[in-house]
C-alpha cells in the first residue's frame, strides 16, 4: 500500500493524478467517467477494490451528483478527491458553485477538454475557466510531475484553516493526460509528514455536533457577508500557497512559484501561456533566441486566486507581451488577457504593447510558425487583436473536408 | 415479510417532545410541516437532513434552525447524492478513522414534489439502486409551491396551477394525471415505501417506526395540503387531508418485501367532489358551469385505482 522509498516511474498525466490521490491517503472518491479523465477514476477504482487504498469509491450517476457527494463528504470530515472534464464540469457546475460556498476543502483534477458545440474530445481551457468565478482555487499543470505535486500541495492549501476551499488542478486532455513522462513519486512517509491525515478545523457532521449548514439567507447584507468571507479566504490563499510551495520545495526539492519565468531576464518579447502548451512555448523561445530574437515565456500556474502583482512584476519592464489564450469567449476574446491587462494597468512600467492571442482551440496545434507570427504581430502597431491563430491553409483544409462530403456551400 | 416492530394504538403514546421548533417562515396550515413534525417525534433528534430547493428550504434561514439535529441545503436535484456523500463519509470515518459509532446519524432527504418527481428523480433512482441507507421524505403539495404554485409531475388531473391555467381551450387546467412515484420506487425493490398523511398520526408514526427498524432506501410520500397553492383556509388543512383519504384520492399504503398493503381503506369512499369543491384549484370544475365530464374523469381514475382492492 505504501511507497517505502521515492521512485521514478513513467506515468501518464492521468495515472499521475491517481497517484497523487493515493499518496494523499484520500478517504473518499465519488466518481463518474468522462473522456479524457476516465483513466484516473479507473485507476482509483482498482486501488480501492484491491485494498491498496482504504476508504470508499462510489460510482455516481452524474457529475452533478458526484460533486454533491464530494462536498457533502468533505463537510462530514473525510479527505475527498475526484476528477472530471469538459461537459462534466458544466453538468456539475451548479454543485461546484454550491459546495465552494460550503467552505469545505477537497481537491479535484480537471482534464481539460473543449466544450460543445461542436462536441469534441480534445483540449482547450473553456471548461476550466467556466469555474473561474465560483471561488474554487485553480492550479494549472504543465507536466505530469506538476500534476502530482499540485495535488499534494492542493490539499495543504485547501485544508489550511485560513482557506477551507476546494482546489482544482488542471491538466490538458490528451497532450498531458495520455502522455507518459518520468515522474518522481515521493515515499508515503515523506508525504505524510508534509500532508498529515485530514483534521478539519471547522465542525463536521456527526451526532455530537449538530449544525445547520448552507442555510438560506434573507436579504443582501447576509448574502454579501458570506460572499465577502469567501473572497477574503480565496485572496488570502495566495499567501498560503507561497508558504506551502516553500515547504514543498524544501522537503521535495521542487520549488514552484505562482508563475514560472522562462528565459525572461532580458526578453523583449514575452509569451504568456499555461498548461502543457507552455512546453511548446518554451521550445519556441529557444528557437527564437537561436535566431537572435530575445524571447521569453511566463507560465501561469496559480490562476485562482489571481496573483496580480506577481504577474505584473514578471511582465513589467518587458516591451512586448502576447497573452496566448487556449480559450475563446465569443464576442470578447481570450479570457486570461483581460485579467493580465487589468493587473498591469496601474503600473507605470507596464509593457508598451499587449496582444491578445487565441489559439489551440479544441486541441488545434500551436505551430512554430505561429510563434513567429505572434512576434510579427507584436511589432505591428496597426493591429489591436485579438489575433486568432487560424491560417488560410487551415481554412483550405476545412474546405477540402467539406468538399469531400459535397458540401453545398463550398465555393460560395 | 413484515418488520417486527410494535405499533402504537393511541395518540397519547406519541412522543410529546416537539423536535421541530415553531417560528419558521412556512405558511400557516402547511400539511407538509405537520407531517414532518409527527415524523420527527418518532425519528428522534439524531437526524441529518439533506434538503432540496423548495418550501422547506425556508425551515433553516440563517442563523436559525428549528431542528436539534443537522441540516444541509444542497440544490434542487441533489439531496440524495449529498446523502450518499454523508453516509459514505460517516462509514469511512467509523471504519478507517476510528469515529465512535455513537456519532452516527440517520441521513434523511427532505424534498418537495417538484424536486422528488421531476428534477431529483434520476439522482434518487441512482441512490436507491446503490442501496443507499437513507430515508427520503417527500412533502407532496402537488405543485411548485415555493415559486407560486406551478405545474409539477405531481399535480393532479383537473387542478389549476399557474403554468397550467384552466382556459376555454384547456378546461381542465392540468391535463395529465399524477406521476406514480410510489410504483417508480417500488420498481427499484427498496425495503420500504409508505404514503402518509398529517391527518393520520398513528398510521404515520407506525410507518416511521417500521422504517426506522430497516436499512437501505426508504421513502415517505406525505400528502401536504397547501393552503396557499390549493386555495383553502389554513384551519381546513386537516379536513382536506381527511377527505383526500376518505375519497380514496390519496391512498394510505406501504410497500414492504414486494407487497403493497393499504393501511387505511375507506369503508365507503366519498365522491371526489366533496374533496374538490373545497379547493380553489378545482373551482373551475364547478363555476361558471359544472364540468361533470372532468369530475367524472377524476372519479374514474380513483375508481380504477381501487377496483382491484374492493
Amino acid at each position: 500500500m505504501n511507497l517505502h522509498r521515492s521512485q521514478m516511474k513513467m506515468l501518464t498525466g492521468n495515472k499521475t493524478a491517481a497517484w497523487g490521490a493515493r499518496l494523499a491517503d484520500v478517504d473518499y472518491v465519488p466518481a463518474f467517467p468522462i473522456t479524457p479523465q476516465t483513466e484516473i477514476v479507473e485507476t482509483l477504482a482498482k486501488w480501492f477494490a484491491g485494498g491498496e487504498m482504504k476508504g470508499k469509491f462510489t460510482n455516481m450517476d452524474s457529475e452533478h451528483s458526484m460533486f454533491a457527494a464530494a462536498g457533502a463528504a468533505a463537510a462530514t470530515g473525510v479527505r475527498v478527491f475526484t476528477a472530471s472534464s469538459s461537459q462534466g464540469i458544466l453538468y456539475g457546475l451548479e454543485m461546484l458553485s454550491t459546495i465552494a460556498g460550503w467552505r469545505v476543502p477537497w481537491v479535484m483534477v480537471n482534464v481539460s477538454r473543449a466544450l460543445a458545440t461542436p462536441i469534441t474530445l480534445e483540449p482547450d481551457h473553456n471548461d476550466v475557466f467556466a469555474t473561474r468565478d465560483l471561488g474554487i482555487l485553480q492550479l494549472h499543470a504543465e507536466t505530469c510531475q506538476e500534476v502530482l505535486d499540485f495535488i499534494l500541495m492542493g490539499y495543504r492549501v485547501a485544508e489550511d484553516p485560513r482557506v477551507c476551499l476546494p482546489v482544482l488542478v488542471n491538466m490538458d486532455g490528451f497532450y498531458l493526460s495520455f502522455t507518459r513522462e518520468p515522474v518522481i513519486l515521493p515515499d508515503s512517509e515523506q508525504v505524510r509528514v508534509f500532508l498529515p491525515p485530514f483534521k478539519p478545523v471547522q465542525p463536521v457532521f456527526q451526532a455530537s455536533c449538530p449544525q445547520a449548514r448552507a442555510s438560506a439567507v434573507l436579504g443582501g447584507t447576509n448574502y454579501a457577508y458570506f460572499k465577502i468571507q469567501h473572497h477574503l479566504a480565496a485572496a488570502h490563499s495566495e499567501r498560503v500557497f507561497d508558504e506551502v510551495a516553500r515547504e514543498f520545495g524544501a522537503r521535495f526539492g521542487r520549488a514552484y512559484g505562482k508563475v514560472e519565468s522562462y528565459r525572461m531576464e532580458d526578453a523583449d518579447y514575452v509569451f504568456v501561456m499555461s498548461n502543457s502548451f507552455a512546453t511548446k512555448g518554451k521550445a519556441a523561445v529557444d528557437r527564437l533566441r537561436g535566431q537572435g530574437i530575445r524571447a521569453g515565456l511566463l507560465k501561469l500556474i496559480l490562476f485562482r486566486p489571481f496573483p496580480a502583482s506577481t504577474v505584473a512584476d514578471a511582465l513589467c519592464g518587458h516591451r512586448r507581451v502576447a497573452i496566448i489564450d487556449q480559450n475563446l469567449a465569443p464576442g470578447a476574446g481570450g479570457i486570461t488577457f483581460n485579467e493580465i491587462a487589468t493587473a498591469l494597468y496601474a503600473r507605470p512600467d507596464r509593457p508598451e504593447r499587449l496582444l491578445s492571442v487565441v489559439g489551440g482551440l479544441g486541441g488545434m496545434d500551436i505551430r512554430d510558425g505561429d510563434f513567429a507570427a505572434i512576434i510579427d504581430y507584436l511589432d505591428r502597431r496597426d493591429f489591436n487583436g485579438p489575433l486568432i491563430l487560424f491560417r488560410p491553409e487551415d481554412l483550405e483544409k476545412f474546405r477540402t473536408l467539406q468538399a469531400i462530403a459535397g458540401h453545398p456551400l463550398v465555393g460560395v | 415479510m413484515t418488520t417486527d416492530t410494535i405499533p402504537i394504538k393511541k395518540i397519547k403514546e406519541i412522543n410529546r417532545d416537539e423536535l421541530v421548533a415553531p417560528g419558521t417562515p412556512l405558511c400557516a396550515g402547511c400539511g407538509g410541516l405537520e407531517a414532518l413534525r409527527l415524523a420527527q417525534k418518532e425519528l428522534g433528534e439524531n437526524v441529518l437532513f439533506t434538503n432540496a430547493a423548495g418550501c422547506f428550504t425556508l425551515l433553516s434561514v440563517y442563523p436559525f434552525t428549528p431542528f436539534r439535529g443537522s441540516w444541509l441545503y444542497t440544490s434542487m436535484s441533489s439531496p440524495a447524492a449529498a446523502a450518499q456523500g454523508i453516509r459514505d463519509a460517516l462509514d469511512v470515518r467509523m471504519d478507517k478513522r476510528g469515529l465512535d459509532r455513537s456519532e452516527d446519524m440517520q441521513v434523511m432527504v427532505i424534498a418537495g414534489d417538484g424536486s422528488t418527481y421531476d428534477m431529483g428523480l434520476s439522482p434518487t433512482s441512482a441512490a436507491i439502486h446503490r442501496g443507499l441507507d437513507f430515508i427520503y421524505f417527500c412533502y407532496d403539495n402537488e405543485g411548485y409551491g415555493n415559486t407560486g404554485f406551478q405545474l409539477s409531475a405531481a399535480s393532479p388531473l383537473g387542478s389549476a396551477t399557474q403554468t397550467a391555467p384552466p382556459t376555454r381551450l384547456h378546461p381542465s387546467g392540468t391535463e395529465a394525471g399524477k406521476k406514480d412515484l410510489f410504483s417508480i420506487w417500488a420498481a427499484h425493490h427498496p425495503p420500504y415505501i409508505a404514503t402518509v398523511s398529517p391527518r393520520e398520526p398513528l398510521d404515520l408514526i407506525n410507518k416511521v417506526r417500521k422504517a426506522q427498524a430497516l436499512k437501505g432506501p426508504r421513502l415517505f410520500i406525505s400528502l401536504a395540503p397547501c393552503p396557499t397553492g390549493w386555495g383553502f383556509d389554513p384551519r381546513q388543512m386537516h379536513l382536506i387531508a381527511k377527505l383526500a383519504v376518505d375519497t380514496g384520492i390519496f391512498p394510505l399504503k406501504e410497500y414492504e418485501g414486494g407487497t403493497v398493503v393499504h393501511t387505511r381503506v375507506p369503508r365507503k369512499r366519498q365522491p371526489v367532489e366533496t374533496y374538490l369543491e373545497l379547493q380553489k384549484r378545482f373551482r373551475h370544475l364547478f363555476v361558471p358551469e359544472k364540468r361533470e365530464d372532468i369530475i367524472a374523469a377524476i372519479q374514474k381514475s380513483v375508481d380504477d385505482y381501487w377496483g382491484p382492492y374492493e
